[in-house]
């Protein structure tokens, strides 16, 4: 059973062109399953996150390619090798950790070069390869100064360097802006994705913020208790969540329950559990949902209209009336809270236009295309945690 | 444009401290510093002094009346006989230490990083539990293991290898001071340890370091000041020591702590001699501290 899209790439890449590749992982930590049979298949050059709640397991499995935890059982491989007992020291991966992790006893040219004198690099080479690094994270002026006179960003910078100074297979990046101000990440953000292209070596980069791994990815894996949820492209992910999880997670969404009641090649109809009629007609998608099973309704705050006249009804459209409860004024947006008639709770977002809305607590009506919704199974089957094939 | 803002009066008054604020101010420390003060200069300022002053005295004894200073005592120490007795007690002391380095940081490390967190402490007090007995004790203890019919040559003998004379040899007193010691070095280095950054470790696997290459590049270079600290202690009480070379070390492990004893409580009774020899004990013991001060931990934020 899987979902396939036409428009978007979603095969996994062929053998010969892989670089990390996880089988039927799992991790256990005394009582708790930390990581419970994940498989991934990373392709060189790809730029690839992991994205999930904290705790969901992403932490781990970044850990278990770096070799810094062994798999309980299962299988890490690196370009084809078999890695999953190699200790961390031994594997062509580096690590741009969390905390930075720079060593406080050394200047900023000692730590970028580490890990070339552990292997023995000639001394001139060293020189050469240090300063190309430095000047490829702008961080040149200070290489003489130790980290602890460094700001969190510069920190930051050098911990990159440290880390593809050493020309790594893979890079891996475990939420490597999670200690900046929001702008700095911006700025990272954008030099991270330079860097990926300049370099073109493969990155993994664990985060929690969903808007840098839409941002940065080519593809993603949403992770939750320790399981793949979803792997796909950004908008694959974003337009077309697998399971309710992902579409809460991912962006925001309204999510209502019910029941499938009628399923057809081109869309089906699900019965709120409060009685209202939604038509779903996914775009070029097939719907693993048949009549009687239970759905969850997902629709983008963004893709709903607000008017103060119901529109004819009509199929592939859905419309229900409510009442304005809530406006937040977002700047570029409204985003308005309405209350169904019958008692759901759905957020609005308006492009601001200078529109002039209905009064609060005034009858309004919510509506959005059938085409603009998904149903979504309420309980996903085991097989689509694996990576679609 | 408009007048600066005034401050209201009676929050003026109350920013300017009272005559009774400013005498609390300065009584408050006095309180605090007076019983050590007192104590100190009782017993550590004045004694001192009164050996300095001794000291400049040539050949003083019990009952003489003090003749003039000079230099005399402190050139005495220049006599070979009494440098062979210097340099065999900073060889004792040096050498203990640095057993006890050896012997300590494994067991800190242990203790600090691998133990289970809830023995740790347990195994700390474990640990120091000798300090809880009197050292003269544990010097006797360490008499009937080591004599000829002593502990350790029954378990040599009963292995086939034959009885060895340890007692009243230098290497007694290694032993014995080692032994004293390392608790305090283990207690030092294990709150050095404690603090280590595992990520650090980490790191360094992560870019190549195999597991000698991280204790020398990342785990030594981190824990330098605790390392520094516990060998300046180790040293220092060891360098002054005067129970286990006396007891255990016998006729020749002449110390520098057990010649100044001879001439203060001994046949030879010279204090002027003796108390030369205490200034530089002294003298030696503060310029190691003063060292350990001055580049020990001078910027310990960079060790983070």
């Amino acid at each position: 059973m899987s979902q396939t899209t036409s428009t978007q790439r979603s095969a996994p890449p062929a053998a010969a062109t892989l670089d990390v590749e996880l089988r039927q992982v799992f991790k256990i930590f005394g009582p708790d399953t930390a990581v419970k049979g994940v498989d991934l298949k990373i392709r060189q050059g790809e730029f690839f996150s992991i994205l999930g709640p904290s705790g969901c397991g992403k932490t781990t499995t970044l850990r278990l390619i770096a070799g810094f935890e062994t798999p309980t059982t299962g299988e890490v491989l690196l370009q084809g090798r078999n890695v999953s007992h190699m200790p961390a020291y031994r594997r062509p991966v580096n690590t741009v950790f969390q905390s930075y992790a720079l060593f406080g006893h050394m200047s900023v040219w000692d730590n970028i070069a580490f890990g070339l004198r552990i292997k023995r690099v000639g001394k001139s080479e060293v020189r050469t390869q240090v300063a190309e690094a430095l000047r490829l994270v702008q961080m040149e002026s200070f290489a003489r100064r130790v980290p602890g006179q460094l700001s969190g960003g510069q920190q930051q910078r050098v911990a990159l360097a440290r880390a593809l100074v050493n020309r790594p297979a893979v890079m891996l990046l475990d939420e490597p802006l999670g200690a900046l101000d929001l702008k700095l990440r911006k700025e990272m953000q954008v030099e991270l994705s330079n860097l990926h292209r300049k370099l073109g070596i493969t990155f993994i980069m664990v985060t929690h913020d969903q808007e840098e791994a839409l941002s940065l990815s080519d593809r993603i894996a949403v992770m939750r208790d320790g399981e793949i949820e979803q792997v796909g492209t950004p908008s694959q992910i974003y337009d077309f969540p697998k399971t309710p999880f992902v579409a809460d997670f991912i962006g925001e969404t309204n999510l209502v329950r019910g029941k499938v009641d009628q399923a057809a090649r081109d869309g089906l109809k699900v019965t709120t559990d409060t009685g209202l009629q939604v038509w779903v007609q996914p775009p070029k998608i097939e719907i693993p949902l048949t009549a009687g099973m239970a759905a969850v309704v997902s629709v983008r705050p963004e893709k709903i209209r607000l008017s103060t006249q119901a529109s004819p009804a009509q199929p592939g459209q859905n419309c229900f009336a409510g009442r304005l409860q809530h406006v937040m004024y977002l700047g570029t947006h409204l985003q308005c809270r309405v209350v169904l008639n019958t008692g759901e709770h759905l957020t609005v977002l308006q492009p601001n236009r200078h529109q002039r809305l209905p009064e609060l607590e005034t009858p309004v009506y919510a509506s959005w295309a059938a085409t603009d919704c998904l149903a979504l199974a309420a309980k996903s089957p085991a097989s689509e945690l694996t990576d679609a094939s | 444009m408009t007048a600066p803002p005034t401050v209201p009066r009676e929050i003026a008054l109350a920013a300017k401290p009272s005559l009774g604020q400013r005498l609390g101010q300065l009584i408050e420390p006095l309180t605090l510093l007076l019983p050590s003060g007192v104590w100190l200069v009782l017993f550590l300022v004045i004694p001192t002094l009164l050996i300095a002053e001794i000291s400049l005295v040539p050949g003083l004894r019990p009952g003489d009346v003090p003749g003039a200073y000079g230099l005399g005592n402190y050139l005495q120490i220049f006599q070979p006989v009494y440098l062979r007795v210097l340099f065999r007690s900073l060889n004792f002391a040096l050498g203990t230490t640095g057993l006890c380095l050896i012997v300590g940081f494994p067991v800190a490390y242990w203790i600090a990083l691998m133990a289970p967190k809830r023995w740790r402490t347990l195994l700390l007090v474990v640990f120091i539990l000798p300090l809880w007995t009197s050292s003269l004790l544990r010097a006797y203890a360490w008499i009937t293991i080591l004599r000829s019919s002593g502990l350790l040559n029954v378990v040599l003998q009963a292995v086939g290898i034959p009885g060895q004379n340890i007692l009243n040899s230098p290497a007694a007193v290694y032993v014995g001071m080692t032994y004293s010691f390392l608790p305090y070095m283990v207690l030092i280095l294990y709150s050095s340890l404690e603090k280590l950054d595992i990520r650090l470790l980490e790191a360094a696997a992560d870019l190549g370091a195999n597991p000698a290459q991280r204790f020398w590049q990342v785990t030594v270079p981190q824990t330098l000041p605790g390392i520094a600290a516990g060998g300046l202690l180790v040293f220092i009480t060891s360098l002054g020591d005067f129970v286990v070379p006396t007891l255990l070390g016998g006729a020749s492990s002449m110390t520098i702590a057990r010649l100044i004893y001879n001439q203060f409580l001994g046949p030879t009774r010279n204090w002027g001699f003796g108390s030369s020899m205490s200034m530089l004990l002294i003298l030696a013991v503060s310029l190691a501290i003063a060292l350990l001060i001055r580049y020990g931990d001078r910027n310990p934020e960079n060790y983070s």
